[in-house]
């Protein structure tokens, strides 16, 4: 019988089996951040804890720090500053590698981790943040965990765990233009439900996934905690190894037979298996208070649940498109790498946001994403269209209690939630890719972004 | 830590009593603005702060909410729908509904990342079909953890439990000291690992 990725990965770290069962799985890499990294830093040393490999736990300041350009400690989340203070002295106390507030390649955890080659094929990472499936894109089985369990990695360098199911879903064909990573995620959610996918690690397969870069399979992959998914996860191929290759903690070569093993056998059987038409996805944008809660742009809003319509103040019936906005975001593990802000620039070039929008953010995903962006003059590009130009962060993806978007907004946003009071107190977000965001600002309301399109943009596409 | 409570019994709070609520994540159970400082206490104050409070400033109650009900508030056990603690990692979560007196919810599913912190703070997540659960708010309900049972109105429903966690639940185990009981193995494991797969393991930069 053949193997699953999973299985290969998982079988590869099992150290022992537990007495009550479970499997003791080993853990190669933890990454920390300050809004949650202090708190089981700071569990550790009052339990007189120490870390078992220092030099395999990384930390970085991404949550609630100041996204304006300038900044510093500060932030405008009342009592952040301790999370950023405890974090740096926790990591500091504990030998951990920690990319700080203004360090060059400071960044969102998921972007910085690949850019400096500390998820790779075949490991085992763990960080206290659900998105941490990001990095499965490449090949890794990288999970997000609660501050107990990442206490628990980082003391015995282990995890106690009963192995999830298996799940393969196969996107078939290839996306039409205009349509993009963002958009098959959401596609996948919005048919099979924000519990889709839960109790099953998902491994991602299929031409539209083999025909993505990088960038593309981790905005597919960091949505698999909104399916309810363990973790999602792409076989590696060239496209990952020439990613990593030579990177500062990554091997200077793919060369090892080893890592051409990283793949499901042909034979290997599934617990369970979607397939979607990659060609039938159009540019999707959530209309409710979950990412299942979504549709295509071109659609009408369906009848969902009372306090969805209620709290988001759209009746069914209605087409979400044409809906007016408030204002607009654009960052996230999601959808704030380079290439992200790239084909966003390619809508909002010579244009201008709709002077109904009130607040229009571009957040790069890291500062190294950042200066790339500036050297390709896409800072001017956002800020002639009237978005303001960032540092990096997680910035309103999430609202800390700090800055906010005016009272009242809808928005439509690059992240990945759009729960209630995610990005404010009764802040309506509307999720959708960086392309769509940038149609729907220049437009006031949701728009298709492929009105937009120009032709270099299809054939990028 | 203080093991499961055997058995509980208590009165189920139905968490929206028009119907289960299916995708209540962990924005909704405790806002990122109410994790004001970097510890776990202090949390259940701001458990459910945008449905429970009318104004959350003012901390005014809205007496429609559930746990602001007499017959409520003190409820042991809480009852969901679907996908429940969906969403960011955050066990403050936990911690909160812990601090606010929740020992167990039933509900027809958990996220996953949720469902973990639960176990490690003893708080049991008990998974049952949905037609079971809309049947237990309100009632007095008793959790046999043992049994793997729940009871209610003369019903007695049976749930799954893995034997692992059971077994940290009941017994109110510490999983990181268990572990290290096991540090000879973990140790001979890493030193195989360390040779087979060499670009693991790091230097130390700090």
């Amino acid at each position: 019988m053949g193997l699953t990725l999973f299985d290969k990965i998982w079988g590869a770290h099992e150290v022992a089996k537990t007495q009550g069962g479970a499997s003791l799985i080993a853990i190669d890499r933890v990454f920390l951040h300050e809004r949650t990294g202090a708190a089981a830093l700071g569990r550790m040393a009052e339990m007189g804890r120490t870390v078992r490999d220092p030099a395999r736990v990384f930390a970085v300041m991404d949550h609630i720090v100041d996204t304006r350009i300038g900044r510093g400690d500060g932030t405008l989340m009342p009592g952040g500053e301790a999370f950023i203070s405890e974090t740096r002295a926790a990591c500091k106390a504990a030998g951990i590698t920690l990319f700080d507030v203004n360090d060059r390649e400071q960044g969102i955890v998921h972007v910085i981790s690949p850019e400096q080659g500390i998820v790779l094929p075949g490991l085992t990472l763990v960080a206290p943040d659900s998105h941490t499936c990001t990095q499965g894109a490449f090949g890794a089985l990288a999970w997000g965990i609660g501050s107990s369990e990442a206490e628990h990695a980082m003391v015995t360098g282990t995890l106690r765990l009963e192995k999830p199911r298996s799940m393969r879903v196969r996107f078939d064909g290839m996306l039409a233009p205009g349509v993009t990573p963002k958009d098959m995620i959401l596609a996948l959610i919005a048919e099979h439900g924000a519990g889709g996918g839960a109790g099953h690690v998902v491994e991602f397969t299929g031409s539209a996934i083999a025909a993505l870069d990088m960038e593309g399979r981790m905005t597919v992959c960091n949505m698999a905690t909104e399916f309810s998914a363990v973790t999602g996860l792409i076989a590696p191929d060239a496209k990952a190894f020439d990613y990593l290759a030579g990177r500062p903690h990554a091997p200077q070569t793919f060369d090892d037979p080893y890592w051409e093993t990283l793949k499901s056998d042909p034979e290997a059987i599934f617990d369970r298996e979607i397939v979607i038409d990659a060609s039938a996805i159009a540019p999707m944008v959530s209309w409710g208070t979950s990412p299942e809660h979504t549709v295509a742009v071109s659609d009408t809003i369906p009848q969902g649940p009372a306090k969805a319509h209620d709290y988001i103040g759209l009746a069914p019936g209605a087409p979400i498109a044409g809906t007016p906005l408030d204002a607009a975001f654009i960052g996230s593990c999601t959808n704030a790498r380079l290439s992200d802000l790239r084909r966003a620039a390619r809508i909002l070039e010579g244009r201008r946001i709709a002077p109904s929008i009130r607040t229009a953010l571009a957040v790069p995903g890291s500062l190294s994403v950042k200066r790339a962006a500036e050297a390709e003059g896409l800072d001017r590009i956002f800020e002639a269209a009237g978005f303001e130009w960032r540092m990096s962060g997680c910035s309103l993806c999430f609202y800390a209690g700090g800055e906010g978007f005016p009272p009242g907004s809808r928005v439509i946003s690059s992240t990945n939630r759009n729960f209630e009071g995610r990005q404010g107190p009764g802040i309506r977000t509307h999720i959708a890719s960086p392309e769509t965001v940038a149609a729907s600002a220049i437009t006031g309301a949701i728009a298709d972004p492929r009105d937009y399109a120009r032709p270099d943009a299809r054939e990028a596409a | 830590m203080s093991a499961f409570p055997q058995p509980l019994t208590g009165i189920a709070a139905p968490l929206d009593p028009r119907g289960l609520r299916d995708n209540v994540d962990t924005d909704a159970i405790i806002p990122s603005r109410e994790m004001r400082s970097t510890g776990r206490e202090g949390l259940a104050d701001g458990l459910f702060a945008p449905w429970r409070y009318t104004d959350v400033e003012a901390r005014t109650p809205d007496p429609d909410f559930v746990l602001n009900q007499p017959e409520y508030c003190n409820a042991p056990i809480l009852v969901a729908g679907a996908n429940f603690g969906c969403g960011s990692s955050r066990e403050h979560a936990v911690w909160a509904l812990a601090e606010w007196g929740i020992s167990a919810i039933i509900a027809e599913s958990f996220a996953p990342i949720f469902r973990g912190n639960c176990l490690r703070n003893f708080l049991l997540p008990i998974a049952l079909p949905a037609s079971v659960v809309e049947r237990l708010g309100g009632e007095a309900v008793t959790i046999d953890l043992a049994a793997q049972t729940v009871s209610a109105a003369g019903e007695t429903h049976d749930f799954a439990i893995d034997s692992e966690a059971k077994r940290m639940l009941a017994e109110g185990l510490d999983p990181i000291d268990l572990t290290l009981t096991m540090r000879d193995e973990i140790d001979c494991w890493t030193a195989t690992d360390r040779a087979a797969r060499p670009w693991v393991y790091l230097e130390s930069q700090a």
